[in-house]
């Protein structure tokens, strides 16, 4: 997994709240068995006017003009801040590979869907709770000045605007750890293979019918 | 000290480590697996030259893209990405060991039907799937969540997931449900009083009376929706039920194992003096027959109700996810749910597609027939043996003679990854659990309703109130 560090980057704003996996990435995509490739799609239904299906060439496809995303003063931003209850819906990962094939590092919200949230992190996507003030306040200033841009300071756990105070947010330690290292997590767990296995063996004893064969 | 919730209980006897920056090594038990969010965990497993850490913990079925019209291979599967899902889950699930009911096997089926109808699944369990509604499963008294693919790898390789304590909370639906109402409308009706995102952070028991006089199919159906309200995981205490439920299932235990399993599951519930940190309780007399109206689950009133005004919502983010909800589905606030028109209906899926589900939809249709202004009612069964069975007792017959489409098991026009899906436009009464935007096909427009409502719908046109059809 990638590092993440420090990043600062251009803002986009996407004003709504409870949006679903289904609108971050629509189902005719999970058909791919690669985790790569997922931009082009992402946030299909509203970036494009038709509809989209896998392995098209999105390049000539009617667009959205009015669609944030799409709006020439955010091309080619890489924090995105959004509304409460990000990510509901499915647990695909679909939904964190293609913010980040996109080219999205952060997603900044009041609060986020609990699997679309653990899943940002195996995959070096930070996701930020901030206040629905602080949100608002980071709204505000992006809609008040073009080329708007933030820095991500995960090792600090702040987000520093522009002007202004550095916003504090919480994050846990081990997650933290995690990204700031870039670690394969599987990798860490094998290393208590040893506890896995006295624990197995105690299970085994007390409820042997869960590991019959079949 | 204070005593143990059911959650507690299952947490602690799946503790591996417990490390000091709070997050925690949890062992599981069982991991059901589908063609859609498994791919990419597998190519990892070989990337770094890894194995499964026990195989017989797994178990595999396709349901999300196939076809629910007959077909005998992945080759009869038309869509390109969709039968290279298929034909990929195959060759991983012989590459790796692992038990795979896949075409032609009576026991393939949506993951969440098959998974407790095999016994795969039983009380006192950790059970994940790359699948968010696998909280179905805790209706047997499982720590039971979806997964993302990464997990999905994770639990491949070393049997545990990274995991932190969730919080308690519990639902008590207490009383006795009226006329007409069914499980769906419990769950639907919890989700409008606690929200689409209420859950988030909970471990959800469901409780009280109401809930204990659901049938496991129902109770299914309940935790299934969980996490429309957020929370990954839902479950219900261990009972007779429950008990009943899994005696003589494939894969449950048998002979001094059963008695010995039994004797365990029985303490699968929340001590008396057990402390939750929310408490939600609702009359069961206050729940009415549901139908969604908009493009989140919250968004749900009764079917004898006129549709929610956005001028009195007091939330600003609230208010404006309804305005856009009321243009996407293009209805007017004020306007009588019974007054909604259906081009589709749907009655399968996760939620809804087990034996009882359709035979509810079938009593509704006995006799009657699909309106003339809706042009297609799929019935979708959520497993090869539920079909059986329903064929066993006619139901099959009596959709057909209603105008009624029989269809193959899988998850369908849930979520249209295969051919069934809604054009743009149309509204669906469907028994779904996600009436997200363009969830069962390209501006399609879904009310979420219980099986018999669904029927009802079909054969009305329009939603109607399940409980005056009754009386007709």
């Amino acid at each position: 997994m990638e590092k993440f560090v420090r990043h600062d980057g251009l803002v986009a704003p996407l004003d709504r709240a409870n949006v679903d996996t289904d609108q971050i990435i629509p189902k005719q995509f999970l058909k791919s068995i690669k985790r790569t490739g997922f931009g082009p799609n992402l946030f299909d239904e509203w970036r494009y006017l038709d509809e989209g299906s896998p392995g098209q060439d999105n390049s000539v496809r009617p667009v959205n003009k009015d669609f944030v995303l799409n709006l020439p003063a955010f091309q080619g931003a890489s924090v995105l801040i959004t509304r409460r209850n990000f990510g509901c819906g499915s647990s695909r990962e679909h939904a964190p590979w293609a913010l980040m094939d996109f080219g999205f590092k952060a997603i900044i919200a009041p609060s986020f869907a609990d699997i679309f949230y653990n899943n940002c992190f195996k995959n070096g996507l930070l996701p930020i709770v901030l206040s629905e003030d602080n949100v608002e306040a980071l709204f505000q200033a992006v809609n008040g000045k073009e080329g708007y841009r933030l820095t991500i300071d995960l090792e600090g756990q702040q987000v520093i605007p522009e002007s202004g105070a550095a916003l504090p947010f919480e994050i846990d330690e081990f997650r933290k750890h995690c990204l700031l290292n870039g670690l394969d997590e599987i990798g860490l767990t094998l290393n208590e293979a040893d506890a896995i296995r006295a624990y197995e063996k105690g299970r085994m004893e007390r409820e042997p019918w869960v590991f019959a064969d079949h | 000290m204070a005593g143990k919730t059911l959650y507690d209980k299952l947490w602690e006897a799946h503790l591996v480590t417990q490390r000091e920056d709070g997050s925690a090594l949890i062992y599981i038990d069982r991991q059901i697996i589908h063609e859609v969010t498994s791919p990419q965990a597998f190519e990892g497993l070989r990337l770094a030259g890894r194995q499964p850490w026990r195989t017989s913990a797994s178990v595999a079925t396709i349901d999300h893209n196939v076809p629910t019209t007959p077909f005998k291979s992945a080759a009869d599967i038309a869509d390109d990405t969709s039968r290279i899902q298929v034909q990929t889950l195959q060759d991983n699930t012989r590459e790796f060991g692992i038990t795979e009911f896949g075409i032609g096997d009576v026991r393939q089926g949506i993951v969440h039907v098959m998974a407790p109808e095999q016994g795969a699944v039983v009380p006192g369990m950790t059970v994940v799937c790359g699948d968010s509604h696998t909280s179905t499963n805790g209706a047997l008294a499982c720590l039971a969540h979806g997964i993302g693919t990464s997990e999905v790898e994770h639990v491949l390789a070393t049997q545990t997931l990274v995991a932190k304590k969730m919080n308690n909370m519990r639902v008590s639906v207490e009383g006795e449900l009226g006329a007409g109402v069914t499980a769906k409308d419990v769950v639907l009706h919890i989700i409008g009083v606690i929200g689409t995102a209420g859950g988030t952070g909970y471990a959800l028991e469901f409780a009280g009376s109401a809930m204990r006089s659901l049938s496991m199919e129902g109770r299914m159906t309940v935790c299934n929706m969980a996490i429309e309200a957020g929370a990954r995981a839902g479950m219900v205490a261990v009972d007779d039920v429950t008990i009943d439920y899994v005696k003589g299932r494939p894969f449950a235990p048998q002979g001094a194992d059963w008695d010995k399993a039994e004797a365990y599951w029985r303490t699968l519930v929340s001590d008396a003096d057990a402390r939750f940190d929310e408490e939600v309780n609702i009359d069961a007399a206050d729940i009415k027959p549901q139908v969604s109206w908009g493009t989140s689950p919250e968004m749900v009133v009764p079917v004898d109700a006129n549709l929610p005004d956005p001028a009195a919502e007091s939330d600003e983010v609230k208010r404006s996810g309804m305005t856009r909800a009321y243009e996407y589905m293009g209805l007017t606030p004020g306007m009588p749910v019974t007054d909604i028109k259906v081009d589709r209906v749907f009655i399968g899926s996760c939620t809804n597609s087990r034996i009882e589900d359709l035979r509810a939809a079938a009593e509704v249709a006995k006799g009657r027939q699909k309106a003339g202004s809706v042009k297609q009612v799929l019935v979708v069964p959520g497993s090869g043996l539920v079909k059986q069975q329903a064929e066993k007792e006619g139901l099959d017959k009596v959709f057909v003679e209603a105008g009624f489409e029989w269809r193959e098991p899988g998850c369908s026009m849930c979520l249209a990854m295969n051919p069934d899906r809604l054009e743009a436009g149309e509204h669906c009464a469907s028994t779904s659990n996600r009436n997200f935007e363009g969830r069962q096909g390209n501006g399609g427009r879904t009310h979420l309703v219980s099986p018999a409502m669904a029927a009802a719908a079909a054969v009305a046109g329009h939603f109607v109130d399940i409980r005056e059809l009754d009386q007709a």
